[in-house]
């Protein structure tokens, strides 16, 4: 029992983290609204040069092997900046559906090398999301269909954009229809992966939600440290501290239940649908109220567009709404816990486990 | 990561619960807060301490058994699960133990530690005065030396057991020139001392859980003080640290809390019509497992040679409104009986759902209360300017 990341993930995700601070500011992120499509191709190409893309991409295709834990303070890190970048949805939650199939269909592999080395992008849908975001800059689509996937040619779909409150986020109803050919897998083995891809998504999502409420939580001490009224810092109010320290005590409690949730998809995935809900959950509470409390010790400068605030803010609003809204997660958690059977108890955090 | 068990703490868990499947006593002793209740619980504490069972991390030497804080859970897990009784010389164990062991003198460890794992002597915590509650650097009680002792003087408050206890350890000013948290030392002080006054203060539920002391008078040797002359505070510090952070309350509590509170609100569950109480049921459960990964998590990091910091704070806030959550909810579900004592005949199923939410009200205000916790968190740990 070891409940910690090796030296290793921690370094991995330091150096990853240390240039997400310095090139995507809040600056940079502006900056990308202003682009055609929203995203740099410049950034992207940086993230692939630090092998971000190839890290859940296995060995065997070009890749580095790693799973869905080593990937987790990254994606806590993508949320700390608010990268506009599809980061999380490539590297966790596409590439380990393409990995489970690569192994009998070529198409998934030699697309599989191609992510890593950042020469195709993919973007990926899920009826949990309707809308798929980044399709536009995507080569390959991946599509539900019933219980079927599908790769799909983004020249083969016709894309609609849909505005999103956040002006990072680029999302797309998408027009297609499925044929044999593009058809990955169907059956009972195709509702498994869709159902494996949603607690992907979903753990990807409660990452970036605690990082941007950790981010927001930042922000926020900042400003109340600088911004004075009556003669002395506005955060010197007991009021404005317990605001954080509220958000302080949400986001210490929903960081173990996401490293669990991290560890529970990609050692046990059988138990995973509990523990990622649990995790989405606390994760998307903790940024609500981080948002909620950050606007508030901000006033009206928080209810600007010119303050970065919103930046996070926004962020944090739609994803505690993606890859399954805080309801659709509860409602697993409370079917998991009012079965007569359900295992619970102190001996049974981690399962029953008998010698 | 490896959130396994290892085959040895397998092993252990089943040592745990088969020597608790045989020691536990059949019916739930009475409370610790009556005199015969509290005698009760010394037996049962030397029974444990019999079995090496008192405090499992405590070393071999002062009758512990040298585990490790995984192992620590686990006992915790099938102590709570046995529902074995509370832990009456918990001011000790889980307070001044630890202490003790950092900055006691070897003399010091093997007089006071070994009586208190043998479950011989009890103790409690005399920090608290009527004008030193959140501000505790405003004790004004002083121990004045005089050649080999110390004479002291004044009035504690609120002081957990000592009705019954046999030692409390105190924070008193040694230099009665000095101000806030310098000049104060860490002393103890038998309560059957010439001297010294205890009067019971009911609780909530009737019953004495705590006292106010009185010291008029009283001496006591030099070798009674813990650490240096001044270092007080300090040691009051570290301590306070074990009583919000890891020791005081294990997530095991709060986890078959919440799973009584699952098992009551299934039994329940046709009669319930507001929607939310599901809802909060769920809540309890997710909010108990939480703690539980925190708990794991500080455990292993510090297992690992970190230090326990402000993270304290966040538990200390955490655990005590989820133990107040769950008991609100556990009214909700029973609804109109919820204020009927358990002894009344339409009681029913009342069990000790309403002394758990009595003494839930407790759990923001002492060690600590939670706004002086948000405090500390905000500054300490978030950097907020503190004028
Ligand atoms: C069940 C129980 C057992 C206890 N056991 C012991 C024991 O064994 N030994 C012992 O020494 N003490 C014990 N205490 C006392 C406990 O430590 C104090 O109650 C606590 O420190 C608060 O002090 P107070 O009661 O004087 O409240 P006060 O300090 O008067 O506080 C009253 C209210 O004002 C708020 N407040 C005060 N200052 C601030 C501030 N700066 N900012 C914001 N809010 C503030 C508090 O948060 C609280 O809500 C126990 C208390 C209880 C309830």
């Amino acid at each position: 029992m070891d409940f910690t990341f090796t030296d290793d993930q921690l370094l991995f995700c330091k150096s990853v983290q240390e240039f997400l601070q310095q090139e995507v500011t809040p600056a940079a992120v502006r900056k990308s609204w202003e682009l055609d499509t929203g995203r740099s191709d410049e950034r992207w190409q940086q993230l692939v040069n630090l092998g971000v893309t190839a890290m859940l991409v296995p060995e065997q295709f070009g890749g580095l092997g790693m799973n869905e834990l080593d990937f987790v303070l990254l994606a806590q890190a993508c949320g700390q900046v608010a990268l506009p970048e599809p980061l999380v949805e490539t590297a966790l939650v596409a590439t380990p559906l393409l990995a489970t199939l690569a192994q009998r269909d070529s198409r998934c592999a030699s697309l599989l090398e191609k992510i890593a080395t950042g020469e195709r992008k993919i973007a990926i849908g899920h009826a949990a999301n309707n809308l798929v975001c980044d399709a536009h800059v995507a080569d390959f689509l991946l599509l539900p269909s019933g219980n079927q996937i599908h790769l799909v040619p983004r020249d083969q779909v016709k894309l609609v954009a849909q505005a999103s409150v956040d002006p990072s986020r680029r999302l797309f109803a998408v027009e297609w229809s499925a044929n044999d050919e593009t058809c990955l897998v169907s059956g009972p083995e195709g509702v498994a992966l869709l159902a494996a891809t949603l607690n992907r998504g979903a753990l990807g999502a409660a990452a970036q939600l605690i990082g941007l409420a950790e981010a927001m939580v930042q922000m926020t001490v900042k400003y109340t440290s600088d911004r004075h009224q009556f003669g002395k810092p506005i955060g010197s109010n007991q009021a404005l501290k317990h605001h954080m320290a509220n958000c302080a005590v949400k986001i210490e409690f929903a960081k173990p239940t996401l490293y669990r949730a991290a560890y529970t998809v990609s050692k046990r995935p059988v138990h995973a649908d509990f523990a990622v809900s649990h995790a989405k959950v606390a994760a998307g509470e903790a940024a609500l109220l981080a948002a909620k409390n950050s606007i508030q010790s901000h006033g009206a400068m928080g209810y600007t567009w010119e303050c970065d605030l919103h930046i996070f803010m926004k962020r944090a609003w739609a994803l505690d709404k993606f890859w399954g809204h805080a309801g659709f997660h509860k409602s697993r958690l409370h079917q998991w816990l009012m079965n007569p059977n359900a295992k619970i108890g102190a001996d049974k955090t981690f399962g029953e486990q008998v010698a | 990561m490896d959130l396994n068990y290892t085959a040895e703490q397998i092993a252990f868990r089943k040592e745990v619960r088969s020597w608790l499947e045989q020691h536990v006593p059949a019916r739930p002793l009475q409370s610790f807060d009556t005199k015969e209740g509290f005698e009760q619980h010394r037996q049962w504490e030397q029974t444990l301490a019999k079995g090496n069972w008192g405090m499992v991390t405590w070393p071999k030497e002062y009758g512990g058994r040298g585990c490790n804080l995984i192992e620590w859970l686990i006992f915790e897990e099938e102590y709570y699960r046995a529902q074995a009784p509370l832990r009456v010389n918990q001011n000790g164990i889980f307070l001044l133990g630890p202490t003790l062991m950092e900055y006691g003198t070897p003399e010091q460890k093997a007089r006071f530690i070994t009586k208190m794992a043998s479950g011989e002597e009890m103790w409690a915590q005399g920090w608290s005065e009527p004008g030193a509650g959140s501000d505790m650097a405003a004790i004004r009680s002083k121990a004045i030396r005089d050649g080999d002792e110390y004479v002291i003087n004044g009035q504690k408050v609120w002081s957990t057991r000592a009705v019954f206890a046999d030692w409390v350890f105190c924070i008193f000013r040694t230099d009665p020139a000095s101000d806030k948290h310098h000049g104060l030392s860490f002393i103890f002080v038998p309560l059957n001392a010439p001297g010294v006054t205890v009067r019971p203060i009911p609780q909530l539920n009737g019953l004495p859980g705590f006292a106010e002391i009185f010291f008029d008078d009283v001496r006591v040797p030099v070798a009674n003080r813990l650490g240096n002359e001044g270092q007080g505070w300090n040691i009051a510090m570290s301590t306070a640290g074990f009583e919000r952070g890891l020791m005081l309350r294990s997530p095991a509590r709060f986890q078959e809390t919440a799973k009584r509170l699952v098992a009551l609100y299934r039994e329940h569950r046709n009669d319930i019509v507001d929607l939310s109480i599901e809802d909060a049921v769920v809540k309890s459960f997710m909010d108990a497992e939480a703690y539980a990964l925190a708990t794991y998590q500080t455990a292993s990091r510090l297992m690992s040679g970190g230090k326990i910091g402000p993270e304290s704070s966040v538990n200390k806030i955490f655990w005590s409104e989820l133990d107040q959550h769950m008991h609100e909810t556990a009214m909700s579900i029973l609804a109109a009986r919820a204020e009927l004592l358990p002894h009344s005949s339409a009681a029913g199923d009342v069990g000790t759902w309403l002394d758990g939410f009595l003494f839930a009200q407790s759990g923001p205000i002492y060690a600590g209360t939670n706004e002086i916790q948000r405090n500390i968190i905000a500054e300490r740990m978030l950097g907020m300017p503190r004028k």
